[in-house]
């Protein structure tokens, strides 16, 4: 059923969060550290474990499909409640500083890309072409 | 009538909130498609007419919501909000492997190390090439463009001058808002064509909003990989930002 999917996604997404709470309180801040990250590897392992042992079948993933294909869409609504106002007003400084900020780290991305990419391509069954794109 | 309409976006919030997400992913499409022969991804598109429905809000409500401002609307704030945006990303997770996130550890570390330095070092730069000498406010709108909640968390907890805050919060904003815009065009350039590199990416670019558009107009299946690694950033950007980053600032600020 559609439902086990929507729930085993919820169960990873309340532990996750939690396990990020619990980081941040270990390390003496108020805010939630790497819940979501957690989250994500909890599913990764949940779903690949359940799929060997037959307890998670394809109508169970288009619950958790579902909700992946609605991140696009999601993040469009997020863009359009972004304080845009607050970065045209916020002057000189932080247009500069933020701009400054991305061309440096996009700088960088090439440079430590390196650390390991040969090993990754070689081993890695990745295909580079998105999937909207193969003919 | 015109009420009833009214009541009925009022009260039907979430709902009016896929209705125009969904027509706006239509539109961009279309754009996309027709008049750009789909040089420029659909999504790229449909998240700048988002941002521009932002600047809308911003300039017709003073709030700082963007659309979700304007009460009809409010929808749109609860779709794209933290719980629904941070759900979806969990779900992005399905089909990534762990194969090929495990041989990217070590350039991840090196990635986020210096994804939260770099930032920092270019906004201090900048607020002390403004005229900034005192190292609250250094520090403050140096953190703002690792991301702004981490410009605003430090900031609260040096206790600096509101506007200064601000300013923080607008820098941060504008990396987000660039990495959006940026991150499609050019993708091609920097090899963001695998899950090495997108692991990379999000954690040297850390800005949650940014690098998940970015990807997603890039290629979605490269979002949870760029998102797994971002979603420390905020947080160690948050831990590093009040202690280290301010000691070191202070020492060097004080010849």
């Amino acid at each position: 059923m559609i439902i086990y999917g929507v729930a085993l996604l919820s169960i990873c997404y309340l532990v996750g969060n939690f396990a990020g709470e619990l980081l941040g309180y270990l390390l003496h801040e108020d805010k939630n550290v790497g819940g979501v990250g957690f989250s994500m590897l909890l599913l990764m392992f949940l779903t690949e474990r359940m799929k060997k042992l037959g307890h998670f079948n394809s109508v169970s993933a288009g619950g958790v499909q579902f909700w992946a294909a609605m991140y696009i869409p999601i993040v469009v609504a997020m863009a359009a409640q972004q304080n845009v106002m607050g970065a045209i007003k916020g002057g000189w400084v932080a247009f500069f500083a933020g701009l400054l900020a991305f061309i440096a780290s996009f700088m960088a991305v090439p440079v430590i890309n390196r650390i390991g990419l040969k090993k990754h391509l070689e081993t890695s069954t990745w295909n580079p072409v998105p999937e909207e794109d193969r003919q | 009538m015109i009420d009833r309409l009214y009541q009925t976006l009022l009260s039907e919030g979430l709902l009016v909130g896929f209705a125009i997400t969904g027509m706006v992913m239509w539109g961009s499409y279309w754009i996309s498609a027709k008049l750009t022969k789909g040089r420029i991804h659909g999504s790229a598109i449909a998240v700048c007419v988002g941002l521009l429905m932002a600047w809308l809000g911003g300039a017709l409500t003073g709030g700082k919501n963007g659309i979700a401002d304007i009460p009809s609307f409010a929808g749109i704030g609860l779709l794209g909000g933290a719980m629904f945006r941070d759900f979806a990303i969990v779900a992005t997770a399905y089909g990534a492997t762990f194969q090929d996130l495990r041989r990217s550890g070590k350039a991840v570390i090196v990635a986020l190390s210096v994804g939260l330095v770099l930032p920092f070092i270019c906004g201090a730069s900048v607020a002390f090439a403004f005229g900034y000498r005192d190292a609250v406010s250094v520090t403050t709108i140096g953190c703002g463009p690792v991301t702004y909640i981490v410009g605003a968390v430090t900031g609260a907890a040096l206790g600096a001058k509101s506007e200064v805050i601000a300013l923080s919060i607008a820098a941060g904003l504008v990396k987000s808002i660039a990495v959006m815009i940026a991150t499609p065009m050019i993708a091609k350039r920097i090899g963001l064509n695998n899950p090495h590199t997108a692991m990379v990416y999000g954690g040297l670019m850390g800005t949650h909003s940014g690098v998940g558009a970015g990807l997603a107009a890039t290629d979605p299946r490269l979002v949870p990989y760029g998102l797994m690694v971002s979603t420390f950033y905020t947080g160690f950007g948050c831990l590093l930002g009040p202690s280290l980053f301010y000691l070191i600032l202070q020492h060097l600020l004080a010849f």
